[in-house]
C-alpha cells in the first residue's frame, strides 16, 4: 500500500519542523513584528478612489507631499467614471467598503449615495475650525454649486469642478469661409453644412452619439428646444418639445456628423476634432486642453471656444458641478479622511489645476483673480461668465436610477440619428417616457 | 526536546493525531479527492446556486436594501422584457453563425495542415497567435480597423473599388462584424482539434478506397468526415459553450451598441448588475444562460454517443 508511506513521510517531516526550535522562535518573533507594523501603518492609512479625469492628473503627483507633510500613507486607485460608480456602489451596498475618500459624481450617483446613506455629512466638520484650516474658505463655492451637493440643508460633498457645454471650433475653416462661430441652431446647421466634404473625410459637427453618453450631451438641445427630462416628477421625454430636439439632433448628426457617431462618446469625438476631421463639436467644457495641446492635437492652434448656439426657445445649455469629492459614512479614518478631503479640494490645488491645465474649477475666487485669468483660456473664461446667468444646473435625469434612465433615453436618441430624424420617435420617446416613469416609480420618486 | 509550553501549534498535534491513527488509510478514498472537490464545490456549485438563490430576490443595490424573496416574479418580469428577447435571439444568431463558420473554416485548414508541406510549422504558428492574444486588446484593435472614417476595413474596400461600410456603427452590420472577429480569433481551435481528429484516423479505409478508385472528394465525403466527426462535434459543443458566453470582445467593441443593436445576453446581464444595479434581474438573465449552456451539453453528448455507436 502506498497510503503508510505518505504519511511516513508527512509525519517525518512535521517531526523535522517541531525540532527546529530557533527557526521557529525567530519566525514568531517576525510574525508578531509584520502583525504590529500593519496595525500601526492601518492607524495611519486612507484609501483614495480618483476617477481618470484631469484634475485627478493634477492630484495624483502632489499626493507624496500631503503623504511627507501629514506622515499619511494615502492608497490612490483610479478608475474610468463608470467603473468608479461600479467599485464604490458594489462595496457600499455589500457594507464592505474600506473606502476613505472619493471622488463622485453628484448628477449620475448623488441622489442615490445619499439616499442609502454611503456620504458622510460634512456640515458639521466644515463648521468646526478646529477641523476646518481657516484658509479654506467653504464660502469660496457659489450657491448654485453647493446646492447640487446639499441634501436636506447638510452639505455631503465638496464640488470640484464644473462644466458646461460649449461649442469647439476650428477658427481656421470659418475664416476661410469668411463665417462667424454660430450663435443659433440655424447658422450650425448652416456651417456644419458647409463643412462636410465625406469625400475628403471631413465633417461639418460631431456630438456624442453613444446610448447613455449621448443624453447629457443632448441635454442643451433639449432645453433649447424648451423640454425637460423630468418636469413635476414625471418623464417628460415624449414632449412635443422634446421630440422636435430629438429630431433635430438626429437629423443634424446623421447629415453632417461622421459616420459611426452612434457609437461616439467624448474620447471618439475629441479624437476626430484633434485629427482634423471635424470642424465643430459641442461637448463639455472640460475638453479644451486636450484640443490645444500639440502633443494630441494636429489642430492645436486652430480651436476656437464659443458658446452653445441658441434654439427656438432662448439659450439655456447646461451648467453642473461635474466631479465633487466626497467621505464614505464607512470610513473608520474620518479625521484623517477630511484632513485629505480638506487638501485635495483647498484654493492652492484650484489655483495650480486653471493654471496649469486649465480646468474649470467650482470655486468663485478662481474665476476673479485677474493672475489667474491672465493664464486662462480668454473665449472660455468669456462663456463660464455668460453661462451663469442662463444655465440650467443639470444635464441628466435627477433621480436614483439614472444609468438606466439615460440607456433608455439614448436609444432614443441613436434611433433618432440612425434615421436622420425620421420614423417613429414619438412612439419610441413614448416608450422610454414609461420606462422612466416605471424606475422613478419604483424609487418612490414619482410624482415627487 | 522541550517544554511543551510554547511547543507546537495545536493544529499540528491534530495532524499528527490523525497521522498516527489508522485514519487516512481508512479514508483514503475521501481524503484524496477532497481539494479537488472543495475547490469544485465552492468556486463553482456554490456561485451557482448562490446566483440561483439571488435570481429569486428583488436585490437592487440602489435601493441600499438587501434583497427580498419575491418568488418568480422577476422571471416573470423578464421574460416579458422585449430587451431580454431581443439580447436572447441575438446570442444564437452570434452563436449559431460563428460556430458554422469557424467549423468550415478550422475543416478546411486542418485538411491543408494534415498535408505535407515546405513551412507548414510556422503556418502553425501564425495561425496560433490570434487565439494566444488578450481579448479585449483584440477588441480595441478591431474597433480601430473597423472605424468608417479612418480605418483599415474601409481603407481596404476602397483599395478594391468597394464602397465603404458603417461596421460595428451600422445595427444590421454589427453583429456580422463582431463574428468576423470571433472567426478570426478562434477558427484556429477548430482547426487544431479536427487536425488532431485527423492524425489519429488509421489510413486503410482512405487507401482501400483510393484502390476501389473513389476521388478525393468522395473519399472525404464518405470516409473521412464520418470517421472524423465525433471530434468535430466535440469541437462544436466547446465552441458553442464558448460562443454563447462571450463577453470580452463585444464589451470592449461596442458595449452593446449601437443602441441595444449588439447586446448579448451577458452583455445585458451586465449592464443590469453594474450598470443598473438591479442583481435579482442580472441573476435571472445569467440563470438563463447557464440552462442554455446546459441544454447544449446535454444534446451535443447525446448526439455525440449515438454517432459512435
Amino acid at each position: 500500500m502506498t497510503a503508510p508511506n505518505i504519511r511516513q513521510i508527512i509525519f517525518r517531516n512535521l517531526i523535522f519542523l517541531r525540532g527546529g526550535t530557533m527557526k521557529k522562535r525567530f519566525i514568531t518573533a517576525l510574525l508578531m513584528a509584520t502583525v504590529v507594523l500593519a496595525a500601526q501603518a492601518e492607524n495611519k492609512t486612507i484609501r483614495v478612489l480618483l476617477a481618470n479625469h484631469p484634475y485627478a492628473d493634477v492630484l495624483r503627483p502632489l499626493i507624496p507631499e500631503f503623504e511627507a507633510k501629514t506622515g499619511v500613507k494615502v492608497n490612490v486607485e483610479s478608475y474610468d467614471e463608470n467603473q468608479l460608480t461600479q467599485k464604490l456602489t458594489t462595496e457600499f451596498a455589500t457594507r464592505s467598503s474600506t473606502v476613505d475618500v472619493f471622488m463622485t459624481r453628484p448628477l449620475q450617483e448623488g441622489k442615490m449615495f445619499y439616499r442609502n446613506g454611503w456620504y458622510e455629512n460634512l456640515s458639521s466638520m466644515l463648521k468646526d475650525t478646529k477641523k476646518t484650516p481657516s484658509n479654506y474658505s467653504f464660502e469660496d463655492y457659489s450657491v448654485s454649486s453647493v446646492n447640487a451637493v446639499t441634501y436636506k440643508n447638510d452639505v455631503y460633498t465638496i464640488p470640484l469642478v464644473t462644466e458646461w457645454q460649449v461649442l469647439y471650433y476650428r477658427t481656421d475653416l470659418f475664416k476661410a469661409a469668411g463665417l462667424q462661430p454660430p450663435t443659433n441652431f440655424d447658422e450650425l446647421i448652416a456651417a456644419a453644412k458647409k463643412f462636410t466634404n465625406p469625400s475628403k473625410d471631413m465633417y461639418g459637427i460631431v456630438s456624442r452619439g453613444q446610448r447613455g453618453a449621448a443624453v447629457t450631451q443632448f441635454s442643451s438641445y433639449l432645453y433649447n428646444y424648451g423640454g425637460d427630462f423630468i418636469t413635476d416628477g414625471k418623464a417628460v421625454i415624449n414632449s412635443p418639445a422634446a421630440i422636435e430636439a430629438l429630431k433635430f439632433y438626429g437629423n443634424m448628426l446623421k447629415q453632417y456628423g461622421p459616420p459611426g457617431v452612434t457609437n461616439m462618446s467624448w474620447p471618439q469625438g475629441q479624437a476626430l476634432f484633434q485629427s482634423g476631421k471635424v470642424a465643430m463639436w459641442t461637448d463639455a467644457s472640460v475638453f479644451l486642453g486636450n484640443l490645444t495641446d500639440p502633443t494630441k492635437s494636429q489642430v492645436s492652434d486652430k480651436v476656437g471656444v464659443a458658446m452653445f448656439p441658441a434654439g427656438p426657445k432662448g439659450n439655456h445649455p447646461y451648467t453642473v458641478v461635474s466631479w465633487g469629492m466626497a467621505i464614505s459614512k464607512q470610513s473608520k479614518n474620518k479625521d484623517l479622511a477630511y484632513n485629505f478631503l480638506m487638501w485635495a479640494t483647498s484654493k492652492d490645488l484650484a489655483i495650480k489645476a486653471m493654471i496649469e491645465k486649465g480646468i474649470t474649477m467650482a470655486r468663485n475666487s478662481v474665476w476673479t483673480d485677474p493672475t489667474i485669468l491672465a493664464k486662462f483660456d480668454k473665449q472660455l473664461a468669456l462663456t463660464a461668465v455668460k453661462i451663469g446667468a442662463i444655465g440650467t444646473p443639470y444635464d441628466r435625469p435627477l433621480m436614483t436610477a439614472v444609468g438606466e434612465a439615460r440607456d433608455a433615453i439614448g436609444d432614443v436618441i441613436v434611433m433618432s440619428i440612425e434615421n436622420g430624424g425620421t420614423g417613429d420617435i414619438a412612439g419610441a420617446s413614448n416608450n422610454a417616457t414609461k420606462k422612466v416613469n416605471e424606475l422613478l416609480d419604483a424609487a418612490g420618486e414619482l410624482g415627487k | 526536546m522541550e517544554s511543551s509550553k510554547d511547543d507546537p501549534i495545536p493544529l499540528v498535534y491534530i495532524g499528527v493525531l490523525m497521522l498516527d491513527s489508522r485514519f487516512i488509510d481508512k479514508h483514503v478514498r475521501v481524503i484524496f479527492p477532497l481539494p479537488a472537490v472543495l475547490f469544485v464545490s465552492s468556486l463553482m456549485i456554490f456561485p451557482v446556486l448562490y446566483t440561483l438563490s439571488i435570481s429569486f430576490t428583488n436585490w437592487n443595490l440602489t435601493s441600499g436594501l438587501p434583497g427580498r424573496f419575491v418568488g418568480i416574479k422577476t422571471y416573470l418580469a423578464i421574460l416579458q422584457e422585449p430587451r431580454f428577447w431581443a439580447a436572447l435571439w441575438r446570442t444564437l444568431y452570434f452563436t449559431v453563425l460563428a460556430v458554422f463558420i469557424e467549423t468550415i473554416l478550422g475543416m478546411i485548414w486542418a485538411l491543408i495542415l494534415n498535408k505535407e508541406f515546405k513551412g507548414k510549422g510556422i503556418t502553425k504558428l501564425f495561425l496560433l497567435m490570434p487565439m494566444v492574444s488578450t481579448p479585449v486588446a483584440i477588441g480595441i484593435s478591431w474597433t480601430l480597423f473597423y472605424e468608417p472614417t479612418i480605418g483599415l476595413a474601409n481603407w481596404a474596400l476602397k483599395l478594391v473599388g468597394l464602397p465603404s461600410l458603417k461596421w460595428i456603427a451600422d445595427p444590421n452590420l454589427v453583429i456580422p462584424s463582431i463574428i468576423l472577429v470571433d472567426v478570426w480569433q478562434w477558427t484556429p481551435m477548430m482547426a487544431l482539434i479536427i487536425l488532431a481528429g485527423l492524425a489519429g484516423l488509421s489510413i486503410e479505409p482512405v487507401e482501400s478506397a483510393r484502390v476501389d478508385g473513389a476521388g478525393p472528394f468522395q473519399i472525404f465525403r464518405h470516409i473521412t468526415l464520418p470517421m472524423v466527426a465525433p471530434v468535430i462535434l466535440t469541437a462544436v459543443v466547446l465552441r458553442s459553450i464558448d460562443a454563447l458566453k462571450t463577453y470580452d470582445i463585444i464589451y470592449a467593441m461596442t458595449n452593446g451598441g449601437p443602441g441595444f443593436a449588439s447586446e448579448t445576453l451577458n452583455i445585458y446581464a451586465y449592464n443590469l448588475s453594474f450598470s443598473y444595479f438591479r442583481l435579482g434581474n442580472a441573476a435571472v438573465v445569467l440563470f438563463f444562460l447557464f440552462t442554455m449552456v446546459m441544454i447544449l451539453s446535454y444534446i451535443v453528448a447525446r448526439m455525440r454517443t449515438a454517432l459512435e455507436n
